[in-house]
């Protein structure tokens, strides 16, 4: 089977949905060069007024794009850091969220949301690095956070289907993986996936932590069986998915590159424990509470909810009850 | 270029001005709740723009927006039951004063943030003219908003990407309580002017002048398609907003006002009809705003079980908020 990176996934996620559909175009910072590579090849193939560099003017082009939308356009804006869309949540939630509403029905806003690279960029520091994903979760935004490569194609091109706004965040530890897979096909959003199945924990990742999720159940492999599963998309959450696994489980930690308060897995283990009596209090791995990611690399990793801290989450709820 | 039929400029700048006066009323009797920004005094403003944009054309407003839409030609009794919060409202009771919009019209939405509404018309304009349709956009906007960053990025793509956006600044003089002089570093047409978009100042209290003011901008926008930027000088009679009913705020002196409102549209626009017309046009305003009120006043109130209908487009339904 041929291999496809991450990055390509996203790519030709893009390059497909151009050629489907004429509605779809292209909005960001340096993408005729495709500097963050996910538009290479774009511009010479469907050119330049539908691969539209932009000034660096996040809060005129993403409100451009919801314009755009509103008249039937499905516009794809990419952004280089993901705390751009710090700058343009305005534009985003008091906007493209609230058209249809507020009109009553009167519009959609299909607009798609790509941060190519979100989360710790070893090196990049405090203000390239954050992954601020529960934060659009809250505000009732779809988000999908793509684990793999054949995921990234197929959430990336129902997003740019999808009526309402999505953000697609492509975690930077994601972007450089490779998987085999055959044609990609669309993934519906909202529906997670199993990729481990277990019977002791079930143990929710998000992102590129799923790999990390999948390794260090190998590791324990001999003592807990884990089962791993992946929302794939975090709003709309795929709640009957994870409700049936962890009703099996009984147990349930959450890994989550979120800072703690607030994040999407505080959200996760309340939805839980309101219907499922668990057999062990959960437990989550996240980052600290108002986490800024520090430069040196053995700091910037210190504050990431990495293998070790879930090793020991999953040990100590499968031993507890 | 043709001028604007007086009579129409009359009738809808006295539709809006009665509008407006009945609105008021109702938010005093407690039918509209949360408050209106009159339009009253600006009236001249969105008819002589309207009057001379074609039914294709796409407007975007602001939170003292119903002129804009009433101007761009939303029913009156639909426009007056949004703002009563009725089901057959323009915007099904969902959005009131500040989100009323009609895209059967060509009306993208009121906004109620300062300075939004032009990036919004501008993407609009442009995508679809990008399908070879034929239209122009207009952003209205404040005094306020030329102050906001996202408002002058959008002048930059406007201007840079060609797109046929008129921004029309209704320069009332105020910002709530701020001051244009107090707010306002250089001049406000000199906001576009340094993205090399022209810029023209009207005396928006004459609705044939800014009709005239309009029609020649927009015939330079058809024919080369690049942005324009409209100053309308205007003032406005009543309050920022109508708490200021009940809470006085001291920033205008009532001599200013008084002076302020010696100019008044309506007034200009009637004294090129005959009394007969002018009467005739009143009579047409009331008889339409006496069965709008009473229409809006007779229609049902949203079921709350539809609280959260038309929150996303997909058809996702949304977790409700019980325990
Ligand atoms: C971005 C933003 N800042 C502040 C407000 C609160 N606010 C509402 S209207 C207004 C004044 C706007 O002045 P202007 O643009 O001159 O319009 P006018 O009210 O005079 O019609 C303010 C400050 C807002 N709605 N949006
Ligand atoms: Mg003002």
């Amino acid at each position: 089977m041929p291999r496809l990176s991450y990055r390509k996934a996203l790519n030709r996620a893009l390059a497909d949905e151009l050629a489907r559909d004429e509605e779809v175009f292209l909005l960001g910072e340096d993408i005729r060069v495709a500097a963050s590579a996910v538009t290479a090849g774009l511009l010479k193939r469907f050119g330049p007024e539908r691969v539209r560099d932009t000034p660096l003017s996040e809060q005129a082009f993403t409100s451009f794009a919801t314009g755009a939308a509103l008249v039937g356009a499905r516009p794809v804006v990419e952004f280089q850091i993901p705390a751009l869309l710090f700058l343009v949540f305005e534009q985003i939630v008091n906007h493209a969220h609230k058209f249809p509403l507020m009109t009553g029905g009167q519009c959609a806003v299909p607009v798609t949301y790509l941060v190519p690279g979100s989360g710790s960029r070893t090196g990049w520091a405090g203000q390239h690095s954050d992954h601020p994903y529960s934060l659009f979760a809250h505000a009732g935004v779809t988000t999908v956070v793509p684990a793999t490569p054949a995921d990234a194609y197929g959430l990336l091109v129902s997003a740019i289907r999808c009526d309402d706004p999505v953000v697609v965040f492509a975690p930077a530890a994601a972007m450089e993986l490779r998987a085999e897979v055959g044609d990609p096909v669309p993934v519906p959003l909202g529906r997670g996936r199993v990729h481990r199945t277990g019977d002791d924990v079930t143990v929710v990742a998000v992102g590129h932590l799923v790999h990390d999720a999948l390794a260090v159940a190998d590791e324990l492999a001999g003592e807990v069986s884990v089962e791993v599963f992946d929302p794939r998309t975090l709003y709309p959450f795929d709640w009957d998915g994870l409700l049936g696994s962890v009703a099996r489980t009984g147990r349930l930690v959450v890994v989550d590159d979120s800072n703690r308060s607030c994040g999407i897995a505080g959200e996760v283990i309340a939805t839980v424990v309101e219907q499922v009596r668990l057999q062990a209090l959960p437990r989550r791995v996240t980052r600290p509470d108002g986490a800024v990611l520090p430069f040196a690399p053995a700091l910037d990793r210190a504050v990431q909810p990495g293998r070790e801290l879930l090793r020991q989450a999953i040990t100590h709820v499968s031993k507890d009850g | 270029m043709s001028g604007a039929d007086p009579t129409r400029l009359y009738r809808t700048v006295r539709l809006i001005r009665r509008f407006e006066e009945r609105a008021i009323g109702l938010v005093r009797s407690g039918h509209i709740v949360g408050g209106i920004h009159p339009y009253l005094g600006q009236e001249g403003v969105a008819a002589g723009v309207c009057a001379a944009l074609r039914p294709g054309d796409v407007v975007a407003g602001t939170h003292r927006g119903h002129g804009h839409v009433l101007a761009k030609g939303a029913d009156p009794a639909r426009m007056m039951a949004e703002l009563c919060g009725r089901v057959t409202g323009l915007n099904r009771g969902r959005g009131g004063s500040m989100h009323a919009a009609d895209f059967a019209v060509g009306v993208l939405g009121a906004n109620a943030i300062v300075g939004a509404g032009g990036a919004i018309v501008t993407g609009a304009v442009w995508a679809r003219r990008r399908r070879g349709e034929d239209l122009v956009g207009v952003s209205f906007l404040g005094d306020g908003a030329v102050n906001e960053g996202m408002l002058l990025e959008a002048f930059n793509l406007a201007a840079l990407w060609r797109v046929p956006v008129l921004f029309v600044c209704e320069n009332n003089g105020y910002a709530t309580t701020m001051p244009v002089a107090d707010a306002v570093a250089g001049s406000i047409p000199a906001r576009a002017e340094a993205f090399g978009i022209r810029a023209s100042t009207v005396d928006g209290q004459d609705p044939a002048a800014v009709h005239a003011g309009t029609a020649a901008a927009l015939a330079r926008m058809r024919s080369d398609g690049a942005p324009e930027f409209l100053e309308a000088r205007t003032f406005r009679f009543d309050v920022h907003h109508t708490f200021e009913h009940a809470v006085r705020l001291d920033y205008r002196s009532p001599a200013e006002v008084t002076r302020g409102r010696s100019r008044d549209p309506v007034r200009i626009a009637g004294s090129r009809l005959s009394a007969a017309e002018r009467a005739a046009v009143d009579a047409d305003v009331e008889a339409v705003l006496e069965t709008a009120v009473a229409q809006a006043l007779a229609a049902a109130e949203p079921d709350p079980a539809t609280a959260l209908e038309y929150l996303y487009a997909s058809g996702l339904t949304a977790r409700t908020g019980g325990g």
